[in-house]
């Protein structure tokens, strides 16, 4: 596991309180890991501090999974 | 028009002297003092250093970790100790109908904690907001109800009530009126407050309204000695179910008594100093005891507001006088404040809880930490010093007053 992803699903566990395992790849915030509106935007939030970068609002409606979280921070990150 | 009767068949509490209702009350007969060095944060740099903080508090022993992350420290003690009144009166999921349970909560402020610390953050930074989107969910102050509603799937009534240090009583009248109204048939009531940070123990400091007795804080909250210099922060949360007494009878619920009435009304006179005749006081009680059916010489106990402050204690001492008359002198007067310091918009209902305990149990807690007498209080007045006495209690009053100039007072009665 790359840097980036294992600190995306320390975020990601921390946050919505899901056991590690839970956290593969493909795993929805709202549809697998019990995510609601309030917590996916503070998921984002959260990205966003951990990595210094701002995502802007119409990327981060795209990013619904463990897996898209990763790949566009491994992309963007700084 | 008769009303309906109410009665209290379940009790939870979050004190600094326990963290149930025994703890609670075991300290509260014993005299012990709930104030220590504040450790919720640094406050090296305050004029008052110590509080009655709760204490070994762990949220995730009650919530899972990431619902208490969600949630206001208020919040997180009004869940616990709703949780423990909701199981005290044998209510479950399965024996209640929800729509006729309602949630009716008291808090002077709020989530103070929160707000405060997302300000800070954002005062960090360059000012590009990026609040945290459980800020306002956390702090707005009828979170409490709403969480308790959802906790325990309760569809009736449901809201806050603000009116400072009173807030809880407050609570407990409204749902007192929506029980008699036949609007539920229970209602959990109660209030909570947290908010022992910088911001609130610095607006109280900037105030002068704490003691600042930082070498001795377990003495500091002295009602009526004569060198009080001030209220001692106290946090908290009691709930208590109010419930309507044929309701109870029909479930073979325990009762521990009956909640006879509340009344209250406002000084008029300033934002925070009480009228100096305590005429809010006088009619406050007044009020309640019409709304309760009972006359002066009923009164068997009185807990005060009594919050250690030089004005506020004199002020309600003059206004018992007025109200009770030669009674006064027969009464048992006592500030559990003393004690648990003052727990702001909790202070109603935890000290109603003292009430409840004492009709229960025929002990009046008392006010210590009496070293002087002051000369200007009537020393004729049994105001119960340093130490419990034993005595028959048929009926207690609790008084609480709030900044803003808002009374509120209850009733409570042996149950026959």
């Amino acid at each position: 596991m790359s840097d980036i992803a294992s600190r995306v699903k320390k975020i990601i566990v921390d946050k919505l309180g899901v056991d590690e395992a839970e956290v593969t790849n493909e795993a929805s915030f709202t549809n697998d890991l019990g995510a609601d509106s309030l917590d996916t935007v503070e998921l984002i939030m959260e990205f966003e501090k951990e990595f210094n970068i701002s995502i802007p609002d119409e990327q981060a409606e795209t990013i619904t999974t463990v897996g898209q979280a990763v790949s566009y921070l491994e992309e963007h990150a700084k | 028009m008769e009303f309906k009767r109410i009665v209290v068949t379940g009790m939870g509490a979050l004190t600094p002297l326990g963290n149930t209702v025994d703890d609670y009350w075991n300290g509260l007969i014993n005299g012990v003092s709930g104030a220590a060095p504040i450790t919720l944060f640094d406050a090296s740099k305050f004029r008052t250093r110590f509080a009655c903080e709760v204490k070994h508090f762990d949220p995730t022993q009650f919530l899972d970790k990431k619902e208490a992350r969600k949630v206001d420290r208020f919040t997180q003690f009004a869940l616990v100790a709703s949780d423990q009144a909701v199981k005290d009166a044998g209510l479950t999921k399965e024996n209640i109908n929800p729509d006729r349970i309602g949630v009716v909560l008291g808090s002077g402020i709020g989530g103070l904690i929160t707000f405060q610390h997302e300000v800070m953050d954002f005062a960090k930074g360059d000012g590009t907001p990026r609040f945290n989107p459980f800020f306002i969910p956390k702090m707005i102050l009828d979170i409490a109800a709403g969480q308790i509603s959802m906790r325990h799937n309760l569809r009736g009534p449901n809201y806050s009530v603000v009116s400072a240090c009173a807030s809880s009583t407050n609570a407990m009248i409204d749902a007192i009126n929506l029980i008699r109204l036949g609007k539920a048939d229970i209602i959990v009531t109660g209030g909570s407050e947290a908010v022992i940070s910088e911001a609130g123990v610095g607006g109280f400091n900037a105030m002068k309204a704490m003691s600042e007795r930082n070498d001795d804080p377990t003495t500091a909250s002295r009602p009526y000695d004569k060198d009080r210099d001030g209220f001692v922060m106290g946090e908290g949360a009691g709930v208590l179910i109010f419930e309507e007494l044929e309701h109870a009878k029909k479930r073979g619920a325990r009762i521990y008594c009956e909640v006879i009435g509340g009344g209250a009304t406002a000084d008029a006179h300033h934002i925070t100093a009480p009228h100096p005749e305590g005429l809010g006081a006088k009619n406050v009680m007044i009020e309640a005891m019409k709304d309760a059916h009972i006359r002066p010489e009923d009164v068997d106990y009185i807990n005060t507001h009594g919050t250690s402050t030089p004005l506020g204690d004199i002020a309600e001492t003059k206004a018992i006088l007025e109200v009770f008359g030669a009674h006064a002198y027969e009464l048992n007067i006592s500030s559990t404040k003393s004690m648990t310091g003052h727990c702001l918009g909790a202070a109603g209902v935890i000290e109603a809880i003292a009430c409840i305990k004492s009709v229960i149990h025929n002990i009046v807690p008392p006010t210590i930490n009496h070293f002087t007498d002051d000369p200007e209080l009537d020393p004729k007045l049994n105001f119960t010093f340093n130490k419990a006495q034993e005595r028959t209690i048929n009926v207690a009053l609790s008084n609480t007053f709030g900044f803003g100039g808002h009374n509120a007072c209850v009733i409570v009665k042996k149950y026959s």
